[in-house]
């Protein structure tokens, strides 16, 4: 059976260097997508990551992951788009991967499609009305 | 014959209800149906209309006097500083101001989440706003401190007095340094990631009148939902700069200095803004109606998208350096259309102004002048224009007061 889901990879300072998700492509065969990562030299780091593959190789990776000191855990956080905050100026729109923040045309307004939104939280340093927010 | 109006003349047809207004795009397909003779015969008053962060602004505020009197050192509202080295319980406060206690940069990219814009936000938004003063206390101004809460409703007068709004044309911001960086054009991407612009094009006040035949010092604007003046050109009008054939600058060029009443703006339309990187700002909306009192103030209101240049800036280098290289223009209906082309390369852009916002100024303003209730001034003095000399200075650095 396959399996793919979104998860947040939490790296502690000593294992930012280790090759952590090549082992997990090269040892358990998974299939990698990473939506957003933030890897430091000796700093915490994390990485959001779409892993899918076969549901026992999927869980043998997330085996491997633990034992090798990373926290995993689901991508559960939302974005909330607050509509009423938005100045609709569509800067957001251009970060977004996935076009769950899109303009409009030609009525250049932003919409959001929580549906497509991955939680990769592009959105919210871009946004000068600080209309979007993540809740967790 | 050809068509000639006076202010007076249209003021009347407002006054009476008859006035034909269109907005800034709207015009342009009515030229194209009815053509320009014809269209300059029916039509009044054209809108325009720009939101869009506009750091050179602020408010001049009189909080009243206490009991005891006190002649105001330093004023904080909700922590952030007022400037009141003028009278006793007058001061004003600059829309990129920052609390002090504000990490800034030192954790970078700062997020700058509260600023002036955002103090102006709040007190158009008529929520409670902490002010804090302290004095060095004089004869006539006993007192030394206080502490205590206002509303906008509290307070004698606030005058928003933005010495910098509307530019004309604007730079489009690119990157291309090997890492992200954060501009007052917002967060730009490695490598050409991404194009950051502003202005809000075809609907843009100044693009509409590239002379400054009708937008003049006295005109009555639309400024943050209420009712406000052009009180002056705005500082570092470049009107000198080069055109293209049909008039629009190819740079930055006008600005203006608006005057209003704050108490009668709305925070939809005049809101704090926060830039990663950067710092604190303001948005502002504002709309300007254009006469039309010929032909020719008709022909430019027909300004599209497509006709607007603008300058190309490498916000990694030639701007920090001020070299004031241009590597390319684009055109607005390019960057408005999501993405450009540089070399070969499709660079997605990324918007600062809001021209979905704009949008609606204009059309509120069309509604208010249909109604009669918004009559045309006519200024009391033209801005300095393409033929004006004014060349923009550069600050050089001195030695011994030269």
């Amino acid at each position: 059976m396959l399996v793919a889901n979104k998860v947040v990879l939490r790296f502690t300072p000593t294992l930012v260097d280790k090759p952590i998700i090549y082992r997990l492509v090269k040892d358990y065969d998974l299939v990698i997508n990473i939506l957003k990562a933030d890897i430091n030299p000796s700093q915490e780091g994390f990485v959001v990551l779409e892993i899918s593959g076969d549901s026992e190789s999927y869980n043998k990776g997330l085996e491997y992951l633990r034992s090798a000191g990373v926290r995993v855990e689901p991508l559960s956080g939302t974005i909330v788009w607050n509509r009423e905050q938005c100045l609709h100026c569509g800067a957001c729109t251009s970060f977004c991967p996935t076009g769950a923040l899109y303009l409009k045309r030609p009525e250049m307004e932003v919409c959001f499609d929580g549906s497509k939104c991955i939680v990769c939280q592009s959105c919210l340093d871009v946004c000068i009305a600080r209309a979007v927010e993540v809740k967790l | 014959m050809a068509v000639q109006k006076t202010f007076e003349e249209i003021n009347e047809k407002i006054k009476k209800g008859t006035a034909v207004v269109v907005t800034a795009e709207g015009i342009i397909d009515l030229v194209r149906e009815k053509g320009a003779s014809e269209a300059a015969r029916q039509v009044d008053v054209v809108t325009t209309a720009t939101f869009g962060t506009m750091c050179s602004s602020g408010v001049f505020l009189n909080f009243g006097h206490s009991r005891p009197r006190i002649k105001m050192k330093r004023v904080y509202l909700n922590g952030v500083p007022a400037y009141t080295g003028i009278a006793a319980v007058d001061a004003y406060l600059g829309a990129t101001e920052l609390p002090e206690s504000d990490p800034e940069n030192r954790l970078h990219p700062g997020r700058f989440l509260y600023g002036g814009g955002h103090v102006i936000e709040d007190l158009v938004a008529r929520r409670p706003v902490k002010l804090e003063a302290s004095a060095y206390g004089t004869d006539c101004y006993p007192r030394r401190h206080i502490e205590t809460w206002i509303t906008l409703d509290d307070i004698n007068e606030a005058i928003l007095f933005n010495p910098r709004n509307a530019y004309q044309n604007y730079n489009v911001a690119v990157n291309l340094s090997s890492r992200t960086i954060y501009t007052y054009m917002g967060v730009l991407k490695p490598n050409l990631g991404n194009a950051g612009y502003a202005t809000c094009g075809q609907l843009s006040p100044l693009l509409n009148d590239p002379y400054y035949r009708t937008i003049g010092i006295g005109t009555r604007i639309f400024l943050g939902g209420g009712i406000g003046y052009v009180a002056w050109h705005g500082t570092q009008h470049n009107p000198g700069v080069p055109r293209s054939a049909n008039g629009l600058p190819l740079t930055g060029a006008g600005t203006l200095a608006v005057i209003g009443d704050l108490k009668q703006m709305k925070p939809e339309w005049l809101r704090g803004t926060s830039f990663a990187g950067y710092g604190a700002s303001l948005a502002v909306g504002i709309g300007i109606p254009i006469p039309i009192l010929d032909e020719e103030i008709l022909l430019y209101t027909t300004v599209r998208d497509e006709d607007i240049l603008m300058p190309v800036v490498d916000y990694s280098r030639a701007y920090p350096e001020n070299t004031g290289e241009i590597l390319c223009h684009v055109s607005y209906a390019e960057l408005r259309s999501g993405k450009v082309e540089f070399d070969g390369k499709e660079v997605p852009t990324t918007p600062l102004s809001s021209y979905y916002k704009a949008r609606q100024i204009a059309e509120i303003l069309k509604d208010w002048i249909k109604s009669g209730k918004f009559l045309l001034t006519q200024p009391v003095e033209r801005l300095p224009g393409a033929e004006s000399g004014i060349v923009l200075k550069g600050l050089t650095e001195q030695r011994n007061g030269g």
